[in-house]
């Protein structure tokens, strides 16, 4: 029973001593935090930039600005999301204090990358005769776009998505490099008190996974939802 | 109600419309046949914007198509389309289906349109289908509930795109029995198909359309029992 109770004691030291599972629980906090406004950004940005590129088919106007969201796509999708997060917080937010915001700044950029390819692929999917019939009613382009091609193709992409969302709380565990207390900075601190890293390492590769876990499962509820009214 | 006035459209360097011109009344009924890659249906929708025009005009209800300042969608609004793949919103109901519009754009109140989708659907007896998704229907009642959802904008034209050549040869008659109801009314309707007895029984007008013109227009009668043009003959006699 030896070995038990060294992990008895490890475990002791790390949560409970000094009340640091409250670091642990904060770092949870802020990790959330981080995703969900990063995954709202991203999901706008790449909503914003896939219909304008959309569109940009049948609007000449639209050229330059889609140019522009072209090298977006490209530069944030060839280039590490690391070296995008010390760019941003460093050159081009140096003066904001809230590194909280950086942090879902950064990644709700480099999200909308991704999720901008992923819904163009959606639009892409759904029958040009969606949109024409749309058209055929009176429907403004927009309003088709909202009402009929959109919901049609977030359901063909859902699977996509959410890999793209897991992937975003995943990539927040280097938030910390900043001064961010995230899961993973909690970790390192604890362990740095404790002069035991394992621990609280393979302790959030835990939490990190049952959290990814969770949202795995509620994809896939919310994806059977869906199918339920999809007979086609 | 519809001029077109020496109408072109071109995809690249392929010219399909060479110049039609055409006048369409209220009432009539004009049924436009000929040969595939003949440009009839390019001709049906260019007159509500579904392809713009290379050139030339198009007139409705005193108003320019085709003139860049135009809203189109307000145009749109009364000129009902039905397509050859029905395309039907499958993520809606039927009772969806037929309500987005006229709720959407504020023309009925969601409680008229309900009203109104039911009277329709009544009408063809699928009142029982309302809560049903197009996934769930057969061709024939796609078709037919893709032509209501039409009618629930109150157009004042409508225009059918080959409505019958995707249907199954069994579900061909119903949809065009609901054709022939809504000719009896007096709609105004332009339709592309290669239904010869459709086109003999409701048209008040045939035009043969090859190679992107009008070779030959006529009342039924004339048009199949005395066709003049060398290429409507040749085109009769395959298809008759």
């Amino acid at each position: 029973m030896d070995w038990l109770q060294k992990i008895g004691y490890h475990l002791y030291r790390t949560f409970v001593e000094k009340d640091r599972y409250m670091a642990f629980l904060k770092g949870i906090g802020t990790t959330l935090e981080i995703s969900f406004f990063a995954v709202l950004l991203g999901t706008a940005i790449g909503i914003l930039v896939a219909v304008v590129k959309h569109m940009a088919k049948n609007h000449r106007f639209l050229h330059p600005l889609e140019w522009l969201l072209d090298a977006y796509v490209l530069v944030v999708r060839g280039t590490p999301v690391y070296v995008q997060l010390l760019i941003l917080n460093t050159v081009v937010f140096a003066s904001v204090q809230n590194k909280i915001l950086v942090a879902v700044i950064t990644f709700g950029i480099n999200s909308g990358a991704y999720v901008a390819e992923i819904i163009r692929a959606g639009i892409n999917s759904v029958d040009k005769g969606q949109f024409e019939a749309g058209n055929s009613l009176g429907l403004r382009d927009g309003t088709v776009m909202r009402l009929i091609v959109l919901p049609q193709a977030v359901r063909n992409i859902l699977p996509a998505l959410g890999n793209e969302f897991v992937t975003l709380v995943k990539e927040t565990s280097i938030a910390g490099t900043m001064a961010v207390n995230d899961l993973t900075k909690a970790a390192e601190r604890v362990g740095g008190a404790t002069y035991d890293l394992y621990t609280p390492l393979l302790s959030i590769a835990v939490i990190y996974f049952v959290m990814v876990f969770g949202m795995t499962r509620l994809l896939n509820w919310f994806e059977r939802r869906l199918a339920k009214s999809d007979n086609r | 109600m519809i001029t077109v006035k020496n109408l072109e459209k071109s995809f690249g360097m392929h010219q399909v419309l060479r110049g039609i011109n055409e006048t369409i009344s209220q009432g009539e009924k004009v049924v436009v046949i000929g040969p595939s890659g003949s440009g009839k249906s390019t001709f049906l929708r260019c007159l509500n914007l579904l392809e713009r025009p290379t050139g030339g005009e198009i007139w409705f209800e005193g108003k320019l198509v085709t003139d860049q300042k135009t809203d189109i969608s307000l145009l749109r609004q009364k000129m009902g389309m039905v397509f050859q793949q029905f395309n039907l919103f499958p993520h809606l109901t039927v009772l969806e289906n037929i309500t987005l519009a006229p709720v959407t754009l504020k023309l009925q109140t969601k409680q008229q349109a309900q009203d109104n989708a039911k009277r329709l659907l009544e009408r063809i007896g699928l009142w029982e289908k309302a809560q049903a998704y197009p996934g769930q229907l057969s061709g024939g009642q796609k078709q037919r509930i893709a032509i209501i959802r039409a009618l629930a904008m109150n157009p004042d034209v409508m225009l059918f795109d080959e409505p019958t050549s995707a249907l199954d040869p069994e579900m061909v008659g119903e949809v065009l029995a609901l054709m022939k109801e809504l000719a009896k009314e007096g709609m105004t309707m332009v339709v592309v198909t290669h239904e010869m007895g459709f086109a003999r029984e409701v048209a008040t007008r045939v035009l043969f359309m090859d190679e992107g013109k009008v070779l030959e227009q006529g009342p039924p009668d004339s048009f199949f029992g005395h066709p003049q043009h060398p290429r409507l003959q040749d085109f009769l006699s395959k298809v008759l």
